[in-house]
């Protein structure tokens, strides 16, 4: 049985459909992306698989259990970083390693977060606040947060969203890169509104129509010519004019 | 260039008080006999002022020694006040059913005047001095109470996810993320409670007529020694002026941060 089950899920805010029949499952070890236009529902889609947000009918499972409150072992990375500024990164890191290894000692938990700061080249500042960091630099420091406390499945929101162009292949590399040398397969949800980004990292990749009540594409696997797998998302992603944004990419 | 500014800064400043003193001057010589002129208050307040420290009396002591007994007595209220208010504000702030609940009641306790707590303290306390701290937090809470809530209320969505992701315990979540997020908006509170306080600390002594910067002034125009009540003005005004400057000073350390 998959590990993430997302079924028939659909979801209002106000008179407005948002989501609309959404069916995913994601089996342990996959890393499954979803790509689609500003203000589609994405957002949505992965506050409601992670349990943030409740769903106005339809289910979500978790290792067969139904899904309330956010997820457990898992971890999140947000467009925005949402790192907390009082903190050193260091401290952001260790707060979420915490309460995930609660048997650990205080000088264990530091080992952990400095050790996932290190692989995201952030050893040195460590002890640095977030206003001290550039956009780049905080989202490893998220990223770090995320993988430290060693969940069982990533939900990555526009991880890279906020980002220039360059910072953003940097950190696409890096992510690839990181989720290699964790030593067992990411599973991951990723959502994304660059096809490219979803080619590079994911196993399986789906299109989110735009709302109202968007529904997923059928499954676009990550085999073989990614030429043409981009030109087949690209083509679903921009028919009927759904994601001007994403014509003028391919172009 | 900066230096030069502050310079320039400071002398308008003398210039403005070198006015008032002026006016103040020309008014008690023309217009009201009854006002000390400024001359006048400083030859008869010297005593108080040169030898702050003296105590002749029980009404009779130094503006130093009168001015410590308010500060202590509104230090206490204030910290009653700050005990009180602050995790009412955190209340308030985090459940809407206790803000919709208590929200009303608070707009009505909060525009009443210490002239009438007092009445009610000292039925309560049966004595001048509890009377006075019961007077002093109820009025100068309130910023405290409204400042806290407001900043529960402004910590962002994101933070309150972050805190369900981490799955952090409740005491967690409010050591790591509400305490430091509300922490400006509390001192800002802090800051207009504290004026509140001694605002109020005046009306409590001259009603219970108990010794300090108020007591005093009520008892010298009682005794007619209006360049007493002159000389309670103005220590009042600048001891004020100087708990707000540091107040302001560490909410802007801490904004700084």
């Amino acid at each position: 049985m998959s590990y993430l089950i997302l079924e028939n899920i659909a979801k209002s805010f106000g008179p407005r459909s948002i989501l609309h029949n959404i069916n995913l499952a994601l089996d342990e070890g996959e890393f499954v992306s979803i790509v689609g236009a500003s203000a589609s529902g994405k957002t949505t889609l992965v506050k409601i698989a992670s349990g943030l947000l409740t769903a106005d009918s339809g289910t979500v499972t978790v290792a067969g259990q139904p899904v309330t409150g956010f997820v457990r072992n898992a971890g999140m990375v947000f467009q925005n970083y949402s790192l907390l500024p009082w903190l050193s990164a260091l401290e952001n890191v260790r707060l979420a390693v915490e309460p995930a290894f609660p048997e650990w000692t205080s000088k264990q938990h530091t080992e952990q977060a400095m050790k996932y700061l290190e692989m995201v080249g952030l050893g040195k500042a460590a002890l640095k606040t977030p206003a001290q960091l550039s956009g780049g630099m905080r989202q490893r420091v998220s990223i770090a947060r995320a993988f430290a406390a060693e969940p069982r499945i990533l939900f990555l929101d526009e991880p890279f969203g906020a980002l220039d162009a360059l910072t953003r292949a940097t950190l696409q590399q890096e992510l690839k890169l990181l989720c290699g040398a964790v030593g067992r397969p990411v599973t991951a949800l990723m959502i994304t509104n660059s096809v490219d980004e979803a080619i590079l990292l994911s196993n399986r990749i789906y299109a989110l129509g735009r709302g109202p009540g968007a529904t997923l594409s059928p499954v676009f696997q990550v085999e073989g010519d990614a030429v043409s797998l981009r030109h087949r998302l690209a083509e679903y992603l921009t028919s009927g004019a759904i994601a001007p944004r994403l014509v003028k990419e391919v172009a | 260039m900066k230096m030069k500014q502050t310079i320039l800064n400071i002398l308008l400043s003398f210039v403005g008080i070198a006015l008032v003193l002026g006016l103040w001057a020309l008014t008690s010589a023309n217009i009201a006999p009854d006002l000390p002129s400024p001359a006048k208050t400083w030859d008869e307040s010297r005593l108080y002022v040169m030898q702050p420290w003296e105590k002749r009396g029980e009404m009779d002591q130094g503006i130093g020694l009168m001015t410590a007994y308010s500060l202590f007595r509104v230090a206490k209220g204030f910290l009653l006040a700050v005990l009180i208010g602050t995790p009412l504000g955190f209340l308030l702030g985090s459940s809407p059913l206790f803000f919709r609940m208590f929200d009303p009641t608070i707009q009505i306790l909060r525009p009443i005047s210490p002239l009438a707590w007092l009445p009610l303290g000292l039925i309560l306390f049966r004595q001048s001095e509890p009377a006075a701290l019961f007077t002093i937090a109820l009025c100068s809470m309130w910023p405290t109470v409204v400042n806290t809530m407001q900043g529960v209320r402004a910590i962002p969505q994101d933070y309150h996810n972050v805190a369900k992701v981490l799955r952090l315990s409740p005491w967690r979540k409010f050591t790591k993320i509400m305490l430091p997020a509300t922490l400006p908006f509390m001192f800002s509170g802090y800051r207009l409670s504290l004026g509140i306080a001694w605002l109020v600390i005046v009306a409590a002594e001259m009603l219970t007529g108990t010794p300090g910067v108020g007591g005093f002034l009520w008892q010298e125009y009682n005794s007619l020694i209006y360049s007493h009540i002159l000389l309670c003005i103005l220590t009042i005004g600048l001891v004020g002026f100087i708990l707000d400057r540091m107040m302001g000073f560490a909410e802007a350390r801490l904004r700084a941060a």
